[in-house]
């Protein structure tokens, strides 16, 4: 019966290519979208997901998200060093500058651009780009040198070879480019200068405190959530007067623990999880509209053959055994070609050059499947529902 | 199965009723209903539209139930048969040929002969084997391959009856089925039943209101109104 099923299915082309048609395209609309939001999102994290070294981030208690870090002060290292359990700890910045570029060395017209700075540890350089396509890291410890991405350079130099040697202008500082760098690509999509960390606090305002974060490594044997526990303890200051609550210790996150932190942030602070939210929910409301009024038409249309195969000795059950395959093999693939059509559109895009942000990791492909399954399944009910109410003396009026 | 009893008769109906609504809105189609349908012979239910004839054929078919009365079918009293027996008796011993023929329209001719079988649970080979054997003894041995859409009328109601006869049923139930189709074809059509249908351990029933085919019956009954006027045996 399943082989009368499939046969009754594509034999009416025109309406299987419907209900195949409007399944793909919720499929797709779902997996672009989704992929698309979680792909903003994860440029959210960039600078965390890059910089690989440390196992755990400690900041100030109130930080939220990568871009929102409260200054530390030098004995916040320090103390952290001290902790048990933690291998290394180093100073790392992370700011914004203002780039001035010359118009064709005319630097009264200039133009600005504003862009991220990271200050790397001098004496190591924790936190260094892994792969340099142009130049070398050795050369940041040159006199004002600066490792730029190349998106950024792509960005601030359109249709301008990669090269180094170029000079700039760093909020009135001079800065060198000695090389250039692959980065992920960030949300607010600002070029990324690299340099060593006193060198880039030369390039902000002064200020009391400039440290931005503390990148740590943790010892072997030492599990990570342990040794920020410890570091939050051991970081907690006295009260200011006595009788006040102690001051909170540092805020430490293992590099998971930081990528959540400030992907919940922009979650539940920004409208980008909502705004996509729609058009997915749009695409699942369509998908259910074309493939349920397309499935359900199919049905009618052959409800009198149903009727013929009730009264020729079909039980109830297996004529919905026979809708439901209908709708899983239209399911199946609405779902292969939507998701296809989704991957596909993100790798022309990101191959094209363009800055499109797309994710499509298997959580994406897990929840279109679901969507899909819950549209072909409201859809098959439907249909379903008409062939089990239809009465078999029904055949016999015509 | 009594089989003493399917011998002689091989459908009763005792004192049927069916009344479909109820209260103010409720219609007597058949009103007190006595009738026996004897294996090797076409029955023919004649009368005018509305006169329960159809009402009368679906509930020997086991496709509706009486409101009052009882109907046995080839020795079985169809009341104590319920849900998948009834449905499990109906495609194990009954075949239907329809009036507008309701063959699947993506299965060619052989398939849509072997659905019976089908549902029967044999190879789908088997089946398609079986079904073109009986297309060849309706006349359609070339058009095993063809789909519905590209038959006639006539051609595709002997596809329909090749369904109706390949599980080898006991009874045969037809619903007006030269109702669709011009003069000729239904006069073939009926010649066919006559002589692949009617067989000593078959009992077939036709509806029809089709005067022209009166002669192929070896009894007619005649309905007006919820009940039998007059059966003519030949």
């Amino acid at each position: 019966m399943s082989w009368i099923a499939l046969k009754m299915l594509m034999g009416d082309r025109a309406k299987y290519l419907g209900i195949v048609a409007g399944v793909t395209f919720a499929a797709l609309l779902i997996a672009q979208q989704a992929s698309i939001a979680l792909g903003l999102l994860l440029r959210t994290t960039a600078h965390i997901q890059d910089i690989a070294d440390p196992d755990i981030w400690v900041m100030d208690p109130n930080v939220q998200f990568i871009d929102e870090f409260k200054p530390l002060t030098e004995s916040d290292l320090y103390r952290v060093q001290s902790v048990p359990g933690v291998a290394w700890a180093v100073r790392f910045y992370k700011g914004q500058g203002r780039l001035k570029l010359a118009v064709g060395g005319d630097k009264k017209n200039a133009k600005y651009q504003q862009s991220i700075v990271l200050g790397l540890d001098d004496a190591t350089m924790v936190g260094a780009p892994r792969e340099i396509i142009l130049g070398s890291l050795a050369d940041l410890r040159k006199p004002d040198a600066v490792i730029i991405d190349e998106s950024g350079y792509r960005y601030v130099w359109p249709d301008e070879p990669l090269a180094v040697g170029r000079e700039l202008e760093m909020n009135d500082h001079r800065a060198v480019i000695v090389g250039i760098c692959k980065a992920s690509e960030t949300f607010n999509t600002f070029p990324i200068f690299y340099c060593r960390y006193h060198q880039a606090i030369r390039y902000v305002p002064q200020e009391r405190k400039v440290m931005s974060a503390i990148l740590v490594g943790a010892e072997e044997g030492v599990s990570h959530e342990e040794v920020c526990r410890r570091i939050t303890e051991q970081t907690r200051l006295k009260p200011m007067k006595p009788g006040d609550p102690p001051r909170p210790g540092l805020k430490a996150l293992t590099r998971e623990q930081f990528v959540e932190s400030t992907l919940m942030y922009f979650v539940q602070r920004t409208g980008i999880v909502f705004n996509f939210g729609i058009t997915v929910f749009l695409g699942f409301l369509v998908g259910c509209a074309i493939a349920g009024q397309t499935f359900y038409t199919f049905t009618l249309e052959n409800l009198p053959q149903f009727g013929s195969l009730k009264a020729m000795g079909v039980t109830n059950l297996r004529l919905v055994g026979m809708v439901l395959l209908q709708g899983l093999v239209v399911g199946l693939i609405g779902y292969g070609l939507g998701v296809g059509g989704a991957a596909l559109f993100g790798k022309l895009m990101t191959a094209g050059g363009s800055r499109l942000a797309f994710l499509m990791p298997w959580q994406v492909l897990a929840g279109t499947g679901a969507a899909v399954a819950v549209i072909v399944t409201l859809s098959s009910l439907v249909s379903v529902y008409k062939v089990l109410i239809l009465e078999p003396a029904a055949v016999f009026r015509g | 199965m009594a089989s003493a009893a399917l011998a002689e008769r091989a459908v009763v109906c005792r004192g049927v009723t069916k009344d479909f609504g109820a209260g103010e809105t409720r219609v007597q189609a058949l009103r007190g209903v006595d009738l026996e349908v004897h294996p090797g012979q076409m029955t023919l239910l004649v009368g005018p539209s509305g006169c329960g004839k159809t009402t009368l054929i679906s509930i020997i078919a086991g496709l509706l139930d009486v409101t009052e009365g009882e109907v046995s079918v080839l020795g079985q009293s169809l009341r104590q048969l319920r849900g998948r027996e009834l449905v499990r008796f109906r495609g194990r011993y009954i075949g239907f040929v329809f009036q507008q023929y309701n063959l699947l329209p993506a299965l060619t001719a052989a398939e849509n002969a072997a659905v019976p079988l089908l549902i029967a649970g044999q190879k789908r080979s088997e089946a398609v084997a079986k079904a073109s054997a009986i297309l060849g003894a309706v006349g359609l041995a070339d058009k095993i391959n063809v789909l519905p859409s590209q038959l006639s009328g006539g051609q595709q109601q002997r596809v329909a009856i090749a369904r109706a006869l390949v599980h080898e049923p006991k009874l045969l139930v037809c619903d007006e089925p030269t109702a669709a189709l011009d003069a000729h074809s239904g006069q073939v059509v009926m010649e066919l039943l006559r002589r692949v249908a009617v067989q000593p351990g078959r009992a077939v029933i036709v509806v029809t209101h089709d005067s022209r085919v009166f002669g192929f019956g070896d009894r007619i009954v005649h309905m007006n109104d919820g009940v039998i006027d007059k059966v003519e045996d030949k």
